[in-house]
């Protein structure tokens, strides 16, 4: 029990939709009238739909979130996934008291900052120095705090030679770095990071990393984060939780959450084009079962199977058109390509995956037809889905390790003499 | 169980109207303290007269006034030189109207920084209206400059005992304007149009107020009218304590004081209730 850093307790939140002004003070007075002089509910509360952002809803209240309940436990590095509009941003915003919930608690030990955005309440007129104190007293620090800290804030965002320069001079790396630094020796016992980690380059997001990673295993902090960056997400984070429309559809490992979420958003497995006015362009893309040739997306280990791709031409082909395609694991990093020039009059191409390639999981599929480094002659706008189910292979028996993806046949050899 | 000691942060909806944290108010000093440096040194950075331009709006002000009131339309003021009249008034009322005006926008001027990161809302006007007090000083600066001057001159003019009452004043107009200004800055989050109406207000409230005339200008039947404005008490007795004229009266006084109070009570009430959502409307 005592273990626990936050508590969410039911939390919600509903927002109005269009304009605020119109019709307010019409519904605070029906909301006064209803609840205070006839002791009813709150008329406002019990309307509002689901946050479904591309469907036009009927009412004009909208529930941000809706009962959500989780606990982080001290230490923990928590990863917030969802689509845009999913709730997020809501929840941290409340985290950080920026707004309140409608209803429900939300119960912490410990200070929290927030690092909603990096670099708030910068004054550009002041310096460096300035700004360390004024948003380090933002955020709740004393002033004997910040003198303590200051020579190690400076030298962790790498601004010394700019320190007492106005901070309107400074590049917007530099002034992401001193904010975040400003933040991260906070000292707080609750972190909450918010797509920080993207603005700055690659050696300051590597330090950045390092110091999240330092606040939580070294000092026991606990840190909640929300970025789309799959990849960072599951090197930092222990834990993750899903929003999906305001609502937490899953909590458990990080590992376990980037998957659900991944192949729950990735639905395509499929592609076709009924009209386009290219010369040359993908009509139909999709995967099948190389025995018994029919369509699927899920194909077992050991069995190969086909990528076909049916091209349409107005014109004869170019010459030295080329059919490029790139396999991406689930967190899109690249994996393997293949290329094949097209010689004229193809209409389909089928590609044969052998059995035994790629290890179980998701993968994407990612086709463009080309004239390589000259021009693209056709893309498709979303990369194809499909999955590799492990129904029994060596590496299955190694079931929370991360094995990679691609399967090898190496010679083993074994001798009872010694090497030479 | 220890279950309530154990969480030291709760966030939780709607709380009671009186549910103020005062604690942490003062655990956040330091950030008053630097919200007031950075609005005495900000207002002058990059230009080269510096803080000399707080001396050349009430000079103007002054020269203003003497030219249109005193000199066109003639109006009294109870025999003392112009140029020390208008200036005390001045000084004064340009203290309640900037620190007025400046905490009605509150919620509009730092909806950036509101909605970014928590801290007690409340620091923000109340630094608003210490940061005036610089510049108020200057002012009276200038005010005592004249005021010597007349002296020197021969002026029959001489500051009494009620000059102790001096802080008590200010006190009351930073309480009063700082009261207002936060009612208004809660209502102005949903309803914009207040904030246009407010501007006009405070014009119109000047000259409600006993600044470029005497109170006894009024017929002592009408002067009732004049003494329900709060800020009436506070101009007259400054200009009693200074130059000698004007009323004073310890029960309008009482009065200015205890409107000072009940306008700051529901203020910080409103204030404190709307700054937890106002980001939702704003």
């Amino acid at each position: 029990m005592d273990d626990i850093a936050i508590k969410f307790e039911n939390i919600s939140k509903q927002y109005r939709l269009g304009l605020v002004s119109t019709k307010t003070l019409s519904h605070d007075l029906n909301r006064w009238w209803q609840t205070s002089v006839l002791r009813k509910e709150d008329p406002y509360l019990r309307i509002g739909e689901t946050n479904d952002r591309s469907t036009k809803g009927e009412s004009e209240y909208v529930w941000a979130l809706r009962d959500i309940n989780f606990e982080v436990k001290k230490g923990e590095v928590l990863g917030i996934i969802g689509k845009n509009g999913a709730g997020k941003s809501t929840l941290l915003k409340i985290l950080s008291r920026v707004t309140t919930p409608t209803t429900g608690i939300i119960k912490a030990q410990g200070r929290i900052a927030s690092l909603l955005e990096v670099g708030t309440g910068f004054h550009p007129e002041s310096t460096g120095r300035e700004n360390i104190y004024m948003n380090g007293s933002i955020m709740g620090m004393t002033r004997k705090e910040i003198d303590s800290k200051l020579d190690e804030i400076v030298e962790f965002a790498g601004v010394a030679r700019y320190v007492d320069t106005p901070v309107k001079r400074y590049s917007s790396g530099m002034t992401v770095r001193l904010g975040f630094s400003i933040a991260a020796h906070l000292e707080p016992e609750i972190l909450v990071v918010d797509e920080v980690l993207a603005v700055g380059d690659a050696e300051f997001q590597k330090k950045a990393i390092g110091k999240m990673q330092d606040v939580s295993q070294g000092d026991g902090r606990t840190v909640l984060f929300v970025s789309h960056n799959m990849g960072s997400m599951a090197t930092l984070c222990d834990t993750g939780i899903i929003l999906e429309k305001g609502r937490l559809v899953y909590s458990g490992l990080i590992k376990d959450a980037i998957n659900t979420y991944i192949s729950n958003s990735a639905k395509e497995s499929s592609y076709e084009c009924h009209f386009s006015n290219k010369d040359l362009y993908f009509k139909n893309i999709y995967f099948r079962n190389s025995i018994d040739k029919k369509p699927s997306k899920v194909f077992p280990y050991d069995k190969p199977f086909n990528i076909c791709f049916e091209l349409n031409h107005k014109r004869n082909i170019p010459q030295d058109t080329v059919l490029s395609f790139t396999i991406f694991d689930i967190q899109k990093r690249p994996l393997f390509s293949s290329h094949k020039v097209l010689h004229n009059k193809i209409n389909d191409i089928v590609v044969q995956v052998p059995a035994h390639l790629l290890l179980g999981g998701g993968y994407y599929l990612r086709p463009v037809l080309h004239i390589p480094n000259i021009c693209f002659l056709d893309k498709i706008p979303e990369d194809i889905y499909f999955e590799i189910e492990d129904t029994g292979s060596i590496h299955s028996l190694y079931k929370n390790a991360d094995l990679g993806f691609i399967n090898v046949n190496l010679v083993w050899n074994e001798t009872d003499e010694k090497m030479d | 169980m220890a279950e309530s000691g154990k969480w030291t942060t709760i966030i939780k909806p709607t709380t009671g109207l009186f549910d103020i944290d005062f604690k942490e108010l003062i655990r956040y000093k330091d950030l008053w303290r630097m919200f007031v440096k950075r609005d005495i040194v900000t207002q002058y950075k990059q230009t080269i007269l510096g803080p000399l331009w707080f001396f050349v709006n009430p000079a103007l002000t002054t020269i203003m006034y003497m030219v249109v009131f005193g000199g066109i339309a003639g109006i009294s003021t109870d025999g003392l030189p112009q140029p020390l009249f208008y200036l005390s008034g001045i000084c004064l009322w340009n203290y309640f109207s900037t620190c007025l005006l400046k905490t009605s926008s509150t919620f509009k001027d730092n909806e950036n920084i509101f909605g970014k990161v928590y801290f007690p809302r409340l620091i923000m006007p109340v630094s608003t209206v210490s940061s005036s007090l610089y510049t108020f000083g200057i002012q009276l600066i200038l005010f005592v400059a004249v005021y010597i001057y007349y002296i020197v001159a021969g002026v029959p003019v001489a500051p009494n005992i009620y000059l102790l009452l001096l802080p008590v004043l200010v006190i009351m107009l930073a309480g009063l304007s700082l009261g207002f200004g936060i009612i208004i800055s809660s209502l102005t989050t949903k309803y914009r149009d207040l904030s246009i109406l407010f501007t006009f207000i405070v014009q119109l409230w000047m000259y409600a107020t006993p600044i470029i005339y005497p109170l006894s200008v009024m017929s002592p039947k009408k002067q009732w009218i004049a003494a329900l404005n709060p800020v009436t008490s506070i101009v007259e007795t400054f200009r009693y304590a200074t130059l000698g004229t004007g009323t004073f009266d310890w029960w309008q006084l009482g009065y200015s004081f205890i409107f000072m109070c009940v306008v700051l009570g529901v203020g910080i009430v409103v204030f404190n209730k709307v700054q937890r959502s106002f980001m939702d409307t704003v």
